[in-house]
């Protein structure tokens, strides 16, 4: 009798995976899938009495029941995994970016006030050039500002992109109320409605076309720029241990620096995608809490920009489909809210059974599944 | 390598859903055309499907009030409910317009969109889809857009501002007299600092003062048409700067019950509210809530577009029509209130009553004897004709949306940005 064994052993212990092979990753994936289908749908029932199968239908309507919506939905994945993109190497590196939020408005606000103030004066080729270029360094700033913080006097980085936020949020709010059209509307309207100048052009006959070609790119340049580049080998050996990095010579505060800027100018850029290629307006709203969404999209991907893209399209799939279901079976929005909760819970959830394994009391270690 | 291909995969996917999306809609776009030309022989009430884009909902007193109004309207026409489609919570900047055409897409004949920073983005969608009508409620845009199919309506809310004003003032006279008030000092919770909502207490300050003439007034902005907590903090901060009423033009019902709250702890003050009997969350404190009965609109417009005439593009009307109204009188209303609403309100109805009467206030110490009618670009340079008519301010004449924007003596703003 071995004097380890102490009490009585828990009904459920729960042991970390050594590596799990990737079709079972994926079966635990569609079974979390299906379950929160199943429990969703017992929640749909028990509250609206509604058919379940309906409002999946409705869900999917909701996202892609016309061209239109499908584009709308591509739009607005493309803008979740652009930002999400940007911040792939900053949370890669360990730096806590959570002001992707304000790199976004403060790339948005330069945009919209270039396209207000030289849209009948320049062309609309040049007059994108510029405002591209121009939101790449007002996210880049927005992104150095903390970094170089952090590099220099170690201060907090969450905290302190957080802060940049507010910031960019005010000076957003003041240049509305400066921009309001009409006056007393409180909102900027639409730029340059009659004669769209500055606006993305169509391509391939297709409005959102140019957006999903830009961040397509960014989606495998960022990729290519991680896993083969040195600048992304110095990232990774950053993230995974400062010291370790300095022990082989890479000087942290420049990468530091050089990743937030990069981050900073993707999210600035998206600000630029979000308007010039899509509301063609600005507000507080413009970056609508997806520099905070984009975060769980990084990590959820792991920094694999290419899952980002599946993730991205989850998310804003759920949300139009909440959208619908809220206005096609009259449920309020918290209802919808909670459906889409229950299916991200289950998809979060299913990570954990990837990562970890549970142990039925009495089964050996080896038995287990 | 084999993670890159499921990836690439992953990607081919979603390009051919896009595609496949791409190819399904051009064709019912095509099918659904002649289907409309052929119908008006049928009843047109049966076959439109009416579109309503609300920028909060139900729990909202100005949203649920067009609720109500479009079905109401819908209902009176013999329009069923499953043919409306309502979107809550849109916010006003490009979600109203990727609403708005979501809407033209699912087959809206008409779609109206209820805050005035929807206009823009309406008449974006307008200006893509000619065949569907957008009404933005309390715009003032259409007329210059020069889109046919583009519009505008509004009801003649000073009238129910002045009527509720009525009520205050018979309420702070019966204060006075009793002792119980000496400064009559009201406040007002403004949302934003614009015509229609100087409009509204202008209005409701020219109705107190036809029964207390001296009474004064300090407007607060919470730059916010909705939001409960800020509007309770501004009735709060008005009341104790000693003001015994508080008016308000915003949605919630912060303001009644923060005013409640105080009424309960001794003081004398007291409510009126905008669109939503406030007497629910303020019994005692509540007197009236000016309100709008937009149903009466919503059906002048549905009625002109199910007959397949030109909607007009600006509409407006008043008490006479029954477009407006106040609520209920509450307990606490002084003695003789309701023959006071009553004469006001036949005032009103037959003309002898000008609400902005220019003899009944000055802005600057003088009578004013000319003002703009629209000046939509806020280039001080007056857009249309003169607003000053047989010595009253001709409100929503010019156009529907309000644009009374003179600051009468007697107010003060105390916050304008």
């Amino acid at each position: 009798m071995s004097q380890v064994k102490q009490g009585k052993e828990p009904l459920l212990r729960i042991a970390k995976r050594d590596g799990i092979s990737r079709p079972k990753a994926y079966g635990i994936r569609v079974i979390a899938v299906l379950l929160s289908l199943i429990v969703s749908g017992i929640f749909i029932f028990a509250v609206t009495k509604l058919n379940p199968i309906q409002v999946y239908e409705a869900i999917f309507d909701g996202a892609f029941g016309t061209s239109r919506r499908s584009w709308v939905t591509i739009r607005d994945t493309m803008m979740l995994l652009c930002i999400g993109v940007g911040l792939a190497p900053a949370f890669k590196m360990k730096f806590w970016n959570i002001g992707a939020e304000g790199q976004v408005l403060i790339g948005g606000v330069i945009t919209a006030g270039i396209m207000r103030a030289y849209g009948t004066s320049l062309p609309t080729p040049v007059l994108l050039v510029i405002m591209a270029i121009m939101s790449i360094l007002a996210g880049c700033v927005w992104g150095v500002i903390p970094a170089t913080f952090k590099a220099v006097w170690n201060t907090n980085e969450t905290l302190f992109t957080l802060m940049m936020n507010y910031v960019a949020i005010q000076i957003t709010s003041y240049c509305v109320a400066l921009w309001e059209n009409p006056i007393g509307s409180n909102t900027v309207g639409v730029i340059n409605q009659q004669t769209k100048a500055g606006w993305f052009p169509e391509v391939f006959g297709q409005t959102y076309g140019l957006n999903v070609i830009l961040v397509l790119v960014l989606t495998v340049g960022m990729f290519l720029y991680l896993k083969y580049s040195k600048h992304g080998y110095e990232i990774t050996v950053v993230g995974d241990s400062v010291n370790t990095a300095r022990y082989a010579g890479i000087s942290v505060k420049k990468v530091t620096i050089r990743t937030m800027a990069i981050s900073g100018a993707i999210c600035g850029l998206a600000g630029f995608i979000a308007v010039a290629g899509a509301s063609h307006t600005i507000s507080t709203s413009t970056a609508g809490g997806r520099g905070f969404t984009a975060i769980i999209v990084a990590w959820l991907a792991q920094f694999n920009t290419f899952v980002m893209i599946l993730i991205s399209l989850l998310l804003v799939f759920l949300q139009k489909g909440a959208i619908q279901i809220a206005s096609q079976f009259n449920l309020n929005d918290y209802a919808s809210n909670i459906i889409t909760g229950i299916i991200l819970f289950f998809i979060l959830g299913s990570e954990f059974f990837i990562n970890y394994r549970v142990i039925l009391r009495g089964k050996k270690e080896g038995e287990a599944k | 390598m084999k993670k890159f291909l499921a990836m690439l995969l992953a990607l081919v996917m979603v390009l051919s859903l896009a595609a496949c999306g791409g190819k399904k809609t051009e064709e019912p776009a095509k099918t659904e055309e002649p289907a409309k030309t052929e119908e008006p022989a049928a009843d047109p009430a049966a076959e439109v499907k009416v579109g309503l884009i609300c920028v909060h909902d139900e729990n909202s007193g100005y949203d649920a009030a067009h609720i109500e109004g479009v079905k109401n309207a819908c209902a009176a026409l013999g329009i069923s409910d499953s043919q409306i489609i309502m979107k809550y919570n849109i916010p006003e900047d490009e979600t109203c317009y990727d609403t708005a055409v979501d809407l033209a897409e699912q087959g809206c004949g008409i779609i109206f969109s209820d805050s005035y920073g929807h206009q823009l983005y309406m008449q974006e969608a307008a200006s893509e889809y000619e065949d569907v009508v957008f009404v933005a409620c309390t715009g003032d845009t259409a007329a210059n857009s020069g889109l046919a199919n583009f519009k505008n309506m509004f009801p003649y809310t000073y009238e129910s501002r002045y009527v509720s004003g009525v009520v205050a003032g018979m309420k702070l006279k019966e204060l006075m007299d009793a002792g119980k008030v000496s400064d009559p000092y009201i406040g007002y919770v403004g949302a934003f600092p614009y015509a229609e909502v100087v409009c509204g207490y202008t209005a409701f300050l020219l109705g107190i003062q036809s029964i207390v003439p001296e009474a004064h007034m300090d407007v607060q902005y919470t730059n916010s048409w909705y939001d409960p907590v800020a509007e309770g903090e501004v009735a709060n901060a008005l009341m104790s700067r000693g003001c015994v009423i508080i008016g308000q033009h915003a949605d919630s019902t912060g303001a009644p019950s923060a005013v409640q709250a105080v009424k309960d702890s001794g003081k004398e003050v007291y409510s009126v509210g905008y669109n939503i009997d406030m007497l629910s969350v303020a019994p005692t404190a509540a007197l009236t809530s000016a309100q709008n009965n937009w149903a009466v609109l919503y059906q002048h417009m549905l009625e002109k577009f199910l007959a397949g005439e030109e909607v007009p593009t600006d509409f407006a009307c008043g008490a006479a029509d029954g477009a407006v109204m106040i609520s209920a009188l509450g307990e606490s209303c002084a003695e003789g209130t309701q023959e006071a609403v009553d004469a006001a309100w036949a005032g009103i109805k037959d003309g002898s009553l000008k609400v902005f009467d220019t003899s009944t206030f000055t802005v600057g110490g003088e009578t004013v004897t000319t003002a703009f009618g629209l000046d939509t670009d806020g280039d001080w340079v007056n857009d249309t004709g003169e607003a000053i008519v047989d010595g009253a301010f001709q409100e929503s004449v010019l156009r529907s949306a309000p644009y009374f924007a003179l600051r009468i003596d007697g107010i003060t703003e105390l916050n304008n940005n």
